[in-house]
């Protein structure tokens, strides 16, 4: 009697189950609103990529066009394959002789993405652009200067 | 004319006409596979082929012409080569079985349920010519297990065709949809008869290796089954003869269920059977057809595949003790008239 009672309810059971199943798939079907897909050359106006997106390393400017960028070369020497050179110089402020940076080169074509060199700064002055097109026919547009023609934010940045 | 010459001609047209529609639905099926595919899985399908994919299958079918035809060292060649048209030979003989509309079909024989099911189990020939000509293990493995899926499913499909033949009291196709005059047998034959719908769903889904039940071709685990060491135009001929093949299988559950062409009549209410007629027989057929399609690859995409041993018990434990009960309540129901 019990063998007979667990076919029957193992039979229900498998058909409800089914059941529920093609509701879950069928609602997708009717309601074309659940398409993730997006057709990608023709959305590119309305395109936002996520917060964390890792397009590009940028060095953050602010509208005074300062940088936080002091030039220790930390970022240097924690990226995994050498993409990044750091070029210092040095600056006399109030009669001091301080390290300020020269150039920022940063090999896009070498970089790996990691996040190393955001992650380690000290003075947060890299960070994940959005961009994502970088294609380019000619390799030496990729490899880029970080730090626009500007200078440190001497107040917030400490030493 | 003489009547040879007439005979002869007609089975040229016929044969022709028949190739032409293998053709076309076979490349719209493929399309529509993969577009239904998509949007339950709420992605877009094909859409860069043309304006929404559209000749998109026609690009694939190109491509498969175009490919190199890999012979095998030591492969059965004679065995190797003629397996494909052995499934395409089964799908064509079932096709011309088929009602579309009054009168428009190629054989009419008084046993027109017996030869589908017959013809129908020469798919299973080529399948396992395919996996034992190919010297490959694996398409061995999926063949064998093809085989003993086909075999046992066609229990089950035969076994339910017979509850409608046991309502209809008729083998012949054309006596079978005129019956359904007053009323398709799916309503008229109520609780037997819905039984027997769903078996036959779940059987002929086995029996074209579709949906859950593909584990021959278990596209992901073994590597393609039986038809790996295809390529080219072989495998195109396999792959369209699944297609045609899920086509005869819905296009039978329509014909001796769902009225084949007949239109959606309710007993005697003449008006209402008069608007109905309005739509041609045709359109109502391909309709049913294709509702029955969507059906097969909504159960395709939503249940995951079923292992070896779970099909073999679902066939043998459930479906097969069901469909001889339902046969013995559809035949007590006829003999006393408990039918509409």
């Amino acid at each position: 009697m019990n063998a007979i009672s667990k076919y029957f309810k193992d039979l229900f059971g498998g058909l409800k189950s089914l059941a529920i199943g093609m509701k879950v798939t069928g609602s997708y079907f009717f309601h074309p609103s659940t398409i993730v897909t997006q057709q990608y050359p023709e959305n590119r106006e309305t395109l936002t990529m996520f917060d964390r997106f890792k397009g590009e390393v940028t060095m953050v400017h602010n509208e005074k066009n300062e940088h936080r960028c002091t030039g220790c070369g930390i970022c240097e020497m924690n990226c995994p394959n050498g993409s990044i050179e750091v070029i210092s110089k040095w600056e006399v402020i109030d009669e001091k002789k301080k390290k300020a940076i020269d150039k920022h080169i940063y090999h896009m074509g070498m970089c790996t993405f990691c996040g190393l060199c955001v992650k380690t700064c000290p003075s947060k002055a890299l960070a994940f652009g959005q961009g994502f097109e970088h294609a380019v026919f000619d390799r030496s547009l990729l490899n880029k200067v970080l730090n626009q023609p500007g200078s440190v934010l001497t107040k917030e940045v400490k030493e | 004319m003489s009547p040879l010459l007439t005979t002869v001609t007609e089975m040229v047209i016929a044969g022709v006409v028949f190739l032409l529609f293998f053709a076309v639905i076979g490349l719209f099926l493929v399309y529509a596979e993969r577009k239904v595919c998509a949007f339950f899985q709420c992605r877009l399908g094909p859409m860069r082929v043309g304006k929404w994919g559209i000749i998109q299958t026609i690009a694939d079918f190109i491509k498969l012409m175009m490919k190199e035809i890999i012979s095998i060292k030591k492969a059965d060649k004679f065995l190797f080569n003629i397996a494909p048209y052995f499934v395409i030979v089964a799908s064509f003989l079932s096709l011309g079985a088929i009602p579309f509309a009054k009168g428009l079909h190629a054989l009419d024989f008084n046993i027109g349920v017996l030869y589908v099911m017959a013809v129908s189990s020469l798919g299973v020939l080529g399948i396992l010519l395919a996996g034992w000509s190919s010297n490959n293990k694996y398409s061995l493995i999926g063949a064998m297990r093809s085989g003993a899926q086909m075999v046992s499913y066609e229990l089950s499909m035969g076994l339910s065709l017979m509850t409608i033949v046991v309502l209809a009291g008729s083998m012949q196709f054309s006596e079978i949809v005129n019956g359904q005059e007053t009323g398709w047998f799916i309503f008229k034959g109520h609780i037997p008869a819905v039984i027997a719908f769903i078996v036959y769903l779940i059987s002929g889904t086995a029996e074209t290796n579709r949906g859950p039940f593909d584990l021959a071709e278990a596209e992901s685990e073994l590597t393609a089954g039986f038809h790996v060491e295809y390529s080219g135009i072989k495998f195109a001929m396999f792959y369209l003869a699944e297609f045609m093949n899920m086509f005869i299988v819905s296009s039978i559950a329509v014909t001796m269920f769902l009225g084949g062409w007949m239109p959606f009549h309710i007993g005697h209410l003449e008006s209402f059977n008069m608007i109905m007629d309005f739509i041609p027989p045709i359109v109502w057929y391909f309709g049913k057809t294709f509702f029955i399609i969507f059906v097969m690859m909504w159960f395709k995409w939503t249940f995951p595949r079923l292992r070896i041993d779970q099909l073999l018990t679902l066939e043998w434990k459930y479906l097969l003790p069901i469909n001889l009960v339902n046969i013995l309540v559809m035949t007590l129901c006829v003999l006393n008239g408990w039918h509409f």
